[in-house]
């Protein structure tokens, strides 16, 4: 399989809705893995997933998707599953029906489709509640069938828009593990959320986007070190906090320290990574304190987004 | 030339042809059923049915003789010049067909089906599909009952004219008229739907131009859904004044070219939907 064939690519694509601008000239090459899109409401996250999948068609530019596009739908969609945000579903229908109708029209025979819905089902963990009414749905398992509806049929790619909300704490934490089991099974997951800290910890990489342009993108760490005009925040476990904070912050390159608040951890910012590392080996070096862990701080997409983005949507 | 023609031959060959049948068909089952078992439904079943409604009226109180044949073999021919082309089927294919799309848009439920594996030119000709069938079953229904109980009235006369006189005949033509009307109309409300985000307005501008086409040049008169339904009427409805312009034929033409010829109408618009679903989008929020 050539690489092409096992990325997702955006070539310079720009979308406008008429004068508004929804994405402005992306160019970006997704690896297999899990993906998360970061950026404020109305920043082009969710264009970007309907470019994707052909629901908006690029002002300029040119997508691939696993080689792919989206204007062969016979072909695209066997391989492309995509959970939306629109919380609308064909009227009338029990979440059985929803996606027994979605399966079979993909050819496949009856038994085939039954069997992968039960196991679509089985997989959201929505249970007795697929042979009840969609109308009658909570918000949280509306986002289940839906979700169902997306992986049903396995596809290699998944795209997931905002597939946390309205989920409940446990249902949120099923999901995040169904999704890292997914990605395990070597599937191309793309999740944009809002719930930063949990779909974090399943990351591989970090697409960053805010007014419809591409700020970053990379795996979460290699972001973070590009951000150099930020100072990196860094915890320290050890057994002299007070001790390791007086000697750090006594050098020019950390600009602040904050004993955690357990006492046995100290958080250190610091505007030049290379001269901490080398500080805090000497330090070690000399005995005086007994280093635990060290551990980045802030290297989260959370931390990123604020930092690049800003807490008021704005691209800093 | 010959190996350009070879490769055409080759190509279409090669289109999963069966696959998209299988699809098509299920896509009509599922439209179907939501066209004709659902609540926003009843007022279609309504526009059918009225006249059969009036006309079983008409059979329980009137008296029948057999004189008045003539009159009430006039009469149904009005029904179906007047009210089934002009006003049933007419706004029971706009409730029917731009459903099919637009309704969707505003429900937010089509973007299920374009994420699905079907080409949108199978979707759209499955849901065209769906729609004459619905429509069909509907009007075609109602024009037999209309039919039955019309000349049920008369008992034995109104049989020997059934079976041995025009009758069948007459019933042949009222539903090729019926069902080529329905076929007409939903192709022009499914492409409208898809070109008007409210296609109501654009739909009475049709109605319009339905109503004064015998007077437009013959070239216009071509894009009309009625002009090419007068000339199978089998019954002559005497008509004065205004209403004159529902029934004259200004143009007359043999019947097999007014069939032949709305049916190349009907494949043109869905050759241009089947175009415009292609760059379809979805964006609900202006909806």
């Amino acid at each position: 399989m050539s690489e092409r064939n096992d990325q997702i690519i955006f070539e310079d694509v720009s979308k406008f809705y008429g004068e508004v601008l929804g994405v402005n000239r992306i160019s970006l090459t997704i690896p297999p893995g899990i993906t998360t899109m970061v950026g404020p409401n109305g920043s082009g996250k969710t264009t970007l997933m309907n470019l994707m999948t052909g629901l908006v068609q690029p002002s300029s530019g040119h997508i691939s998707v696993m080689g792919l596009s989206a204007g062969d739908a016979t072909e695209f969609f066997r391989n492309v599953g995509y959970c939306t945000q629109f919380d609308f579903f064909p009227r009338g229908l029990t979440g059985w029906q929803f996606l027994l109708d979605s399966l079979l029209l993909h050819g496949m025979s009856r038994n085939d489709a039954f069997r992968l819905s039960l196991e679509a089902i089985e997989r959201v963990q929505l249970g007795d509640a697929a042979g009840r009414k969609i109308a009658g749905y909570s918000k949280g398992m509306r986002q289940k069938i839906r979700l169902a509806q997306a992986i049903a049929h396995h596809p290699r790619v998944l795209v997931l828009d905002e597939p946390l909300n309205g989920l409940d704490p446990m249902a949120r934490a099923e999901s995040i593990a169904l999704f890292e089991e997914l990605g395990r099974q070597g599937m191309h997951l793309i999740i944009s959320s809002h719930i930063l800290d949990e779909v974090d910890r399943i990351s591989d990489r970090v697409v960053l986007i805010t007014g419809g342009y591409l700020i970053a993108q990379g795996n979460i760490h290699q972001v973070r070190q590009e951000v150099r005009d930020k100072p990196m925040q860094v915890l320290i476990r050890c057994d002299h906090p007070g001790l390791l904070a007086s000697r750090m912050f006594a050098v020019n390159h950390c600009v602040e320290a904050r004993v955690h608040s357990d006492g046995k951890g100290v958080f250190l910012r610091t505007g030049d990574v290379d001269q901490f590392y080398s500080m805090l080996n000497g330090i070690a070096a000399e005995g005086l304190v007994k280093i635990e862990a060290v551990a980045p701080a802030d290297d989260d997409a959370n931390a990123i987004y604020q930092y690049l983005i800003g807490s008021d949507g704005s691209a800093s | 030339m010959h190996q350009a023609a070879v490769k055409l031959r080759k190509d279409f060959m090669q289109q999963p042809w069966g696959l998209w049948w299988i699809q098509a068909v299920r896509l009509t089952r599922i439209e179907v059923r939501r066209n004709l078992f659902s609540w926003k439904a009843t007022w279609i079943y309504f526009l059918a049915f009225i006249p059969t409604f009036i006309i079983l009226i008409h059979l329980l109180i009137d008296k029948h003789l057999p004189s008045s044949m003539s009159e009430d073999t006039v009469i149904l021919a009005g029904i179906v010049q007047f009210y089934y082309i002009r006003l049933g089927i007419f706004f029971g294919c706009l409730g029917i067909f731009s459903r099919l799309i637009r309704g969707e848009m505003i429900e937010r439920s089509l973007h299920f089906y374009l994420l699905s594996p079907v080409r949108r030119e199978v979707l759209l000709l499955a849901k065209f599909a769906a729609g004459s069938i619905s429509a069909l079953l509907l009007f075609c229904t109602a024009m037999l009952a209309d039919f039955t109980l019309m000349y049920a009235a008369f008992g034995a006369a109104g049989r020997d004219y059934v079976y041995n006189g025009p009758g069948l005949g007459q019933l042949h033509a009222y539903l090729l008229i019926i069902a080529l009307a329905c076929l007409g109309y939903g192709a022009v409300f499914l492409l409208l739907s898809m070109m008007f985000r409210n296609p109501i307005p654009a739909a009475m501008l049709v109605l319009g131009w339905e109503a004064i086409n015998p007077v437009l040049p013959s070239l216009l008169q071509k894009l009309s859904v009625a002009s090419y339904l007068r000339p199978l009427m089998p019954v002559n409805v005497p008509a004065e004044g205004i209403f004159a312009l529902l029934t004259v034929q200004t143009e007359p033409v043999p019947g097999w070219i007014a069939v032949l010829g709305l049916l190349a109408l009907i494949a043109l618009v869905l050759f241009y939907s089947c175009y415009r679903i292609r760059t379809l989008e979805i964006r609900y929020t202006t909806e």
